[in-house]
């Protein structure tokens, strides 16, 4: 019992460790990635690579000054980059990164994530409307709108993969494909979701509540230091987050041939998605707000309507004629 | 687990009296949600999470952003602060004060009179839910439906626009 407990406490700090290490990290990726794609360097001069370019990036967040603007909420203001590098963190309990490595195994694993994911909206929505500038509002109500309509199919996506195990649980879904993944017979399923990730965690081509060049920055105009630092590393911990639920929900999670261990192979799927992330950005052009929002509710609802319907009716078919569970 | 029970529903009626208090729009709403997440994990510890999975997906993460999000389009700021606050002093607070006096107080003479039923710890997970929802509710669900689209078709008559053609010759509406 006492091992028990000592071992969940090691498998906790364990991951919030790799999680803190690696989100800051990206940075570091992502501008070596860029640069590769566009024909230059990129940091490469402090340290190996240029890895330490992210402590110098962490200790620049620390020193810079940590200002309130004396018209914003004061309260809400702090609050707001709190509550995405929370949520974030805690969708982060239920994923499982190999047999046994996991934080909570629950039986709602994939509706906590779900739950998890809108409340993290509430960082967006209050950082701008906190700020109690006109740029920052702007880009708040974008994102409310893109982040209510997308997480609608982000769910319903997800239901065929769950209509497939009989599950919520993150852990029977990965056991669930040892003989197929389920990107296989769920593609339409594994698109959408991958879509409604991208706009979930607001990078491009879906960053319209923070776009540059319109909205200089968006909802986060008025933050500095870590409070910025926050909203920063909250979304490449959401990058990772889309990129664990990928992995665990369509391509067998830990599963692979056995001449790595379990957890390798759930890091090397990860940190393909995480590329696919950053080569999407350094390739796509923003659409228009409206295009959006029309692609969203006009062709990927639809979409995934139809793709639940088929894979409940082929299911029901199978269950009748004997076959399945 | 009884510990959790308390600590979570002295946060949900703590929390509620809040958004009963403020002024500020705003924070009666996130005071709104932190009630919600507490009413999940009363639910939770009751025994049953996938309620309590919804309760936080759609009321705290859905509904509350759209409310949000409505008075972030009408951008209220001091004036309804201050208008919230006249409207809160003094005597408004007698009447529905002694309305929700006598209630507490019918509510507390119920708790004290009657036995306490015994909690089930049994845990009821989605497939039950489905089963009975889809099982003997499924009137129920299927009225949901029809008010739900019915709520759709008149938001879509609202929101149509109609076609604005702006041209020196060619002015016209359809």
């Amino acid at each position: 019992m006492q091992n028990d407990t000592l071992n969940h406490i090691l498998i906790t700090v364990g991951v919030l460790a790799g999680l803190l290490i690696v989100a800051p990290g990206l940075i570091w990726l992502e501008r070596r990635l860029l640069a590769l794609w566009q024909d230059r360097y990129g940091p490469n001069r402090a340290g190996p690579f240029g890895v330490l370019v992210v402590l110098a990036d962490t200790l620049k967040l620390f020193f810079k000054e940590d200002w309130v603007p004396p018209f914003a909420d004061r309260k809400v203001f702090i609050i707001a980059p709190a509550i995405v590098v929370i949520t974030a963190l805690l969708s982060f309990v239920v994923i499982p990164f190999a047999p046994g490595l996991i934080v909570a195994d629950l039986n709602i694993g994939l509706l906590f994530f779900l739950a998890m994911s809108s409340m993290g909206a509430y960082s967006i929505i209050l950082g701008g409307w906190a700020s109690n500038n006109k740029y920052a509002l702007l880009g708040a109500m974008r994102g409310a709108a893109q982040l209510i309509s997308y997480e609608v199919f982000m769910g319903l996506s997800l239901m065929g993969v769950v209509l497939m195990t009989g599950s919520f649980s993150l852990h029977k879904i990965v056991e669930a494909q040892q003989g197929m993944w389920f990107v296989v017979p769920q593609f339409l399923g594994f698109v959408i979701f991958l879509i409604a990730g991208i706009a979930e965690t607001h990078r491009l081509p879906f960053d319209i509540p923070e776009a540059e060049s319109e909205l200089i920055a968006g909802f986060h105009s008025e933050y500095s230091g870590m409070k910025f630092g926050m909203f920063f590393v909250g979304e490449y911990l959401g990058i990772m987050l889309i990129s664990c639920m990928v992995t665990c929900l369509f391509f067998g999670g830990w599963l692979g041939p056995g001449f790595l261990p379990p957890v390798v192979w759930f890091i090397v799927k990860m940190f393909a998605f995480i590329f696919l992330f950053i080569l999407l950005r350094a390739s796509l052009p923003r659409p228009r707000y409206d295009q959006l929002m029309e692609f969203g509710w006009k062709i990927l609802l639809p979409l995934t309507l139809v793709n639940l319907v088929i894979t409940a009716g082929w299911i029901l078919y199978h269950e009748q004629n004997g076959f399945g569970n | 687990m009884q510990a959790t029970f308390y600590i979570a529903s002295a946060v949900a009626v703590l929390a509620t009296i809040m958004v009963i208090t403020r002024y500020n729009m705003i924070h009666a709403l996130l005071y709104l949600v932190i009630s919600f997440l507490a009413v999940a994990i009363v639910f939770f510890i009751l025994g049953a999470p996938f309620i309590a999975a919804l309760e936080v997906i759609i009321y705290a993460g859905a509904i509350v952003v759209l409310i949000i999000f409505v008075i972030m389009m009408l951008n209220l700021k001091e004036e309804a602060v201050e208008q919230e606050r006249i409207w809160f002093s003094g005597n408004t607070w007698i009447g529905p004060g002694v309305l929700s006096v006598i209630l507490l107080g019918e509510l507390v003479y119920i708790l004290v009179t009657s036995a306490t039923p015994e909690v089930s710890h049994q845990v009821i997970d989605a497939k039950d839910v489905g089963r009975s929802l889809y099982g003997p509710y499924i009137i129920g669900v299927e009225l949901c439906g029809l008010l739900l689209m019915s709520g759709i078709v008149g938001a879509y008559h609202l929101g149509r626009q109609k076609k604005k053609v702006v041209h020196r010759f060619l002015e016209k509406t359809e």
